[in-house]
């Protein structure tokens, strides 16, 4: 069941893709317009609209970032490193 | 109840002990049983809260083995149930050996959990560290070896630091008691203790033992591992350190370092291994902040998070078991031969991803509310960015690099790759029910929290926004991305790198420089020494053959049988096996004389 409901996704990527970022825009839009802030702990999120959405693709781009930078620096190695 | 107290850890240990007599058709229903006696055990125990198993320990120190008080029950009702999952998940493992060192680590997470002493604490701490050591060593790959040496050598480390902390302390107070310690008038035992316990809890830089012996250790030794050490070691934290200021600061650090880690990684049980430090982090700094909420927070936390990520555990051993193959860079595409793993893997993704309905969700935003009630806005700030990395580590990069995209199976692993046996199955079923169930009805785990009076309502208006924003613009970045988190065949150094090389200098040193002075030594003993020492002992074999030996032949024929015998049975020539039998016997020993 499982594999074939994944299947008949598949088959239609373009639908699923579009989709997917409707309802991404769904949830902004319920939050703009019903969601209140009044009570947030924090001046952003009271006066950003749309603030944790912004908050979460930065955060996540951030980490991929800086985890990709931080490999490169020389952390991440040849995998026999420690068997030499 | 006061005559009726049985230690659960006493029902693990005796159960254990017996396991090699049970066999054939009564292995599995025995397995099954007892972890559920010892559970049946604490849910008994913890409705009569009070302190029990007082025990006067050579007339001077009073030994407590039964605090129940509001914060050990909820730990020791959370580690009493997953020692029932873990034991079906290993319910096909034949070697009773598995078990019974799995038994043994429950036992002394129970044992940590209900003591109101350090030396019990200590007692069952070390117990912890040994049985585990050995989950690593039963795995028969070939790095495990070295992964629980490693992992001991670094336990007995913590071990030794908390008992020079506790012992300095008694010398100081007079006091063995385990209890919550004075931020305000600190000691460096306070700072020795803390290290002790905290290096059980990962903090960095505390923390590479964790990820090394978690990707090492037996299939089903992972499943209990990533349960009880670093849990148990979050309550001794609670219950010690409430309210330490630098947890707040080590905690946030351990989230933000645990999640990169676990970007870069390409092993998944490496992976997870980070992410438990990563969670972990969460809870220290719950800790850190010590108010009433968060307190409930880090407690909510610990008990949401050993049920997904034993979850997450069980299907990535799933995965090694059923594919041999434990590196993204081995595995992709299997979703269609192994559709319920997936499902698995899912529901404790987005368990720990904070999806709502599931048990992230009411568990993790109770830490990051204290800390925004607590005014500590960088803290909740920091940690929310870090539940977007949790998403996208555990929610999005790992399933699609195992059951997504393109398969980078060889195709004796495609062949090989199927869903795993009825009991590994009914243990995820079980675990997963459990990660659904805390997330939709919340008095199940909010009823056991330590502090009743707080109340907390994850289900607001604004918090499902905040949520749902998080998650959808984080898969975004993840479908924008996903080309810089694809499977590396790589590995991140870490700060083991430094014992790693400092013991790989020792080995040098013990080879070049001492060998050479052993060999000095062994031609300069040869011509001095062995001259006078052969007259002697000419002599004295004279002696030992006209008089001693005629009375003594038969005894000694005898004894040597006999150790013959023993030596065969418990020197295989392999140091753990040897090790094994070592503790052992130490540990009936020490039970039988605390107990009898």
């Amino acid at each position: 069941m499982i594999v074939r409901f994944i299947d008949w996704l598949k088959q239609w990527p373009r639908t699923v893709r579009v989709l997917s970022l409707v309802a991404a825009a769904a949830i902004v839009i319920w939050s703009l317009a019903a969601v209140d802030t009044h009570h947030a702990h924090t001046w952003v999120e009271q006066h950003i609209p749309g603030f944790w959405a912004i908050f979460g693709f930065l955060a996540a781009s951030v980490l991929i970032f800086i985890a990709g930078w931080l490999g490169k620096c020389g952390i991440q190695t040849r995998e026999d490193y420690y068997d030499r | 109840m006061t005559g009726s107290f049985i230690h659960p850890a006493l029902i693990m240990i005796a159960g254990a002990l017996l396991l090699p007599f049970i066999r054939g058709p009564f292995r599995k229903p025995y397995l099954c049983l007892v972890p559920i006696l010892a559970f049946c055990d604490v849910l008994y125990l913890n409705q009569f809260p009070g302190t029990y198993g007082v025990i006067t320990f050579m007339d001077r120190w009073t030994l407590v083995f039964g605090r129940i008080d509001n914060l050990s029950t909820i730990f020791a009702f959370i580690m009493a149930l997953m020692a029932i999952i873990g034991t079906i998940y290993g319910l096909h493992v034949e070697d009773e050996w598995q078990h019974i060192a799995a038994w043994f680590y429950v036992a002394g997470s129970l044992g940590v959990i209900y003591s109101g002493d350090y030396l019990v604490l200590f007692l069952f701490w070390e117990m912890m560290a040994f049985a585990s050591t050995f989950l690593i060593w039963f795995n028969t790959d070939k790095d495990a070896l070295a992964a629980g040496y490693r992992y001991l050598l670094v336990h007995t480390f913590g071990g030794v630091m908390l008992l020079f902390g506790f012992v300095l302390r008694y010398q100081a107070t007079g006091d063995l008691s385990f209890s919550l310690l004075d931020e305000h008038n600190t000691q460096l035992y306070t700072w020795l203790i803390m290290i002790g316990l905290m290096l059980n809890a990962a903090v960095p830089p505390l923390h590479s033992w964790l990820p090394d012996a978690y990707s090492k250790a037996s299939i089903t030794g992972a499943v209990f591992m990533c349960a009880f050490t670093t849990k148990t070691a979050i309550y001794t934290l609670a219950r010690a350190f409430a309210g330490f200021d630098i947890l707040i600061v080590l905690g946030v650090v351990m989230a933000i370092y645990g999640i990169i880690y676990a970007i870069l990684e390409n092993d998944i049980r490496r992976l997870l291994g980070w992410e438990i430090v990563s969670q972990v982090g969460y809870m220290v700094a719950g800790v850190g902040i010590g108010t009433a909420l968060a307190i409930n927070g880090t407690c909510a936390h610990a008990f949401a998070h050993i049920l997904y990520k034993g979850l997450l555990f069980m299907g990535a051993g799933a995965i090694i078991h059923c594919t041999g193959q434990s590196k993204l860079t081995e595995l992709g595409g299997l979703y269609r031969k192994m559709p319920l793993t997936l499902l698995f893997m899912v529901v404790g993704g987005i368990s720990v991803s904070a999806f709502p309905f599931f048990s992230g969700f009411v568990s993790k935003s109770m830490i990051i509310t204290a800390s925004f009630e607590s005014h500590l806005y960088w803290a909740a700030f920091l940690l929310t960015a870090v539940s977007a990395g949790t998403f996208l580590v555990a929610g999005l990069r790992l399933p699609y690099l195992i059951f997504f995209g393109a398969s980078r199976c060889t195709p004796a692993t495609w062949e090989k790759a199927a869903d795993p046996v009825w009991n590994m199955r009914l243990a995820m079923w079980i675990a997963a029910f459990f990660c659904l169930l805390i997330g939709s009805y919340l008095p199940f785990l909010y009823s056991m929290l330590p502090h009743a009076d707080v109340a907390f309502h994850p289900y607001t208006i604004p918090h499902m926004a905040e949520t749902l924003q998080i998650l959808a613009f984080t898969a975004l970045a993840f479908y924008f991305l996903k080309g810089r988190l694809a499977a590396r065949a790589a590995i991140s150094l870490d700060l083991d790198w430094f014992y790693r090389m400092a013991g790989r200098g020792f080995l040098w040193l013990a080879e070049k420089p001492l060998q050479w002075l052993d060999t000095a030594w062994g031609a300069a003993y040869r011509v001095v020494g062995l001259v006078s020492l052969m007259t002697i002992a000419r002599f004295s074999a004279w002696f030992d053959w006209n008089g001693i030996d005629g009375v003594v032949d038969g005894t000694a024929r005898f004894v040597q049988g006999l150790g013959g015998r023993i030596s065969v049975l418990l020197q295989k020539g392999q140091i753990q096996m040897t090790l094994y039998y070592a503790i052992t016997f130490v540990a009936l020993f020490l039970a039988a004389y605390v107990w009898l």
